[in-house]
């Protein structure tokens, strides 16, 4: 991103709204006054940068980063992809952090009492910054479906939860990524906050046979897009008068 | 993916889920697992500025405290710098201060804390000073794309009356709920934010 240029607004359209029946939780948790929008200023267009030294050496392999007298139950999986930005620029040297249940559903998470067990070996995070092609990987175990209390016998999808921080704040943002071909995802009530099917469908990774290591590791792929900048063609307006 | 003018759509927002702590703050989640964690104290000895703390509570629409929140915050450093390459104001960098921090709100109390300094005034669009303010992303179960608030603070009160974003606020009660006010604890100025997602008083949140 060229200095002081603005992000192109975000489209609301291709997001959930905040307030979704379907999922029960946003009911109450929801905004209900619409949001101010506001032009980009500094404040918007910069934001945190990490350094390769704050990272360890297996923090991008799930497999191995929590294994104590053995490796995790499970498929084991490549995931990989490319950050790019609107105007698909590659979007280099940022944060992506991941974190997903094990293989049979359940999180290593004080909270999460589901009856499925705890792999001892399996602690279920990650993270890894991309290279100057804004390319990303990591290696892991196919996590498993797993109920969660939205109605009686509500089910998500094997998932792994994403966050990516891009080069500016606007452009923080969490998502879900979902494995093609699973049979919950159109059952699935958090999917059902999306209003665009196409949308939807853009959270759903691909095999990727051509990315798998023969009698080894499968492989999908997911690329993950911010949004895009609007280089400044006039005057700066961030900074004139 | 792309359009007829070959923009890319950006990727949809999900919730954080209730298990955002394993990623982000695996300490809180209840596992050791990274040598460098990520967390709630911005500072480091060597920062320069005024220390504050900030601390507060995210309620719901029933007036509840939302505890399982996640908070993450970005500011400028005491002499009104991102630490950032889009950030050219000729103003001193300061090597010991990154300007960000993610805080998980206490599974029990909802209270949630962050260390940091007071930052100083920005340049705004067209050259306007922005009064020190504090960016906030806020992300939860139920929440289905992050929310974006500012904290201003209560006792810059000439800074606040020309700020261009507070400006554009007309209600005098919605601007105040992004004021928080200073009290001295332990000799520490600790400003009071508490958030509202919904209902009475409802925490101003931006389409940034």
């Amino acid at each position: 991103m060229t200095p002081e240029s603005e992000f192109h607004q975000r489209d609301r359209d291709i997001h959930p709204p905040a307030y979704t029946p379907v999922y029960k939780t946003s009911v109450l948790r929801s905004p209900r006054i619409p949001l101010w929008s506001l032009q980009n200023s500094l404040s918007e267009v910069t934001g945190p940068t990490f350094t390769r030294e704050e990272l360890g050496p297996l923090d991008n392999d799930l497999i191995l980063n929590y294994a104590k007298d053995g490796k995790p139950i499970g498929e084991q999986t490549i995931v990989h992809g490319h950050v790019l930005d609107g105007n698909g620029r590659p979007v280099r040297n940022t944060l992506v952090e991941v974190w997903q249940a094990n293989a049979g559903g359940r999180y290593r998470h004080r909270n999460d009492t589901y009856i499925a067990p705890i792999d001892p070996n399996f602690g279920g995070c990650g993270r890894m910054l991309t290279d100057d092609n804004g390319y990303y990987f990591f290696r892991t175990v196919k996590p498993g479906a797993y109920p969660f209390r939205n109605r009686v016998n509500s089910w998500r999808p094997a998932h792994i939860h994403f966050s990516v921080f891009g080069s500016g704040f606007a452009q923080r943002l969490i998502t879900q990524m979902y494995f093609e071909g699973d049979p919950l995802i159109p059952h699935d009530s958090i999917i059902a906050t999306i209003p665009d099917k196409s949308a939807a469908d853009r959270l759903t990774a691909r095999l990727d046979l051509n990315g798998s290591l023969p009698l080894e590791c499968l492989a999908y792929r997911f690329d993950i897009v911010l949004r895009g900048s609007r280089q400044t063609l006039f005057e700066n307006k961030l900074h004139g008068n | 993916m792309t359009d007829k003018l070959g923009y890319l759509k950006e990727t949809t927002s999900q919730t954080a889920g209730p298990y955002v702590h394993i990623g982000l703050i695996p300490q809180q989640a209840g596992f050791d697992i990274f040598e460098t964690n990520f967390g709630n104290v911005a500072v480091g000895p060597k920062t320069a500025g005024q220390r504050i703390r900030i601390e507060g509570r995210v309620f719901d629409g029933t007036e509840t405290p939302v505890r399982d929140v996640l908070i993450e915050t970005w500011q400028a450093n005491a002499a009104g710098r991102y630490n950032h390459p889009a950030d050219t104001q000729d103003k001193p960098l300061d090597p010991d201060f990154r300007g960000w921090a993610r805080a998980g709100s206490d599974f029990k109390t909802g209270i949630y804390t962050i260390d940091t300094i007071k930052p100083g005034i920005v340049r705004g669009r067209r050259g306007r000073p922005m009064a020190p303010h504090i960016n906030f992303w806020i992300a939860a179960r139920g929440i289905n794309i992050g929310l974006n608030t500012r904290m201003y603070f209560a006792d810059e009160g000439e800074a606040n009356a020309v700020d261009p974003v507070l400006n554009l606020i007309e209600l005098d009660t919605r601007r105040k709920t992004l004021l928080a006010e200073p009290v001295t604890r332990d000799g520490i100025a600790v400003y009071r934010f508490d958030i509202r997602l919904q209902g009475e008083n409802e925490t101003v949140f931006f389409d940034i």
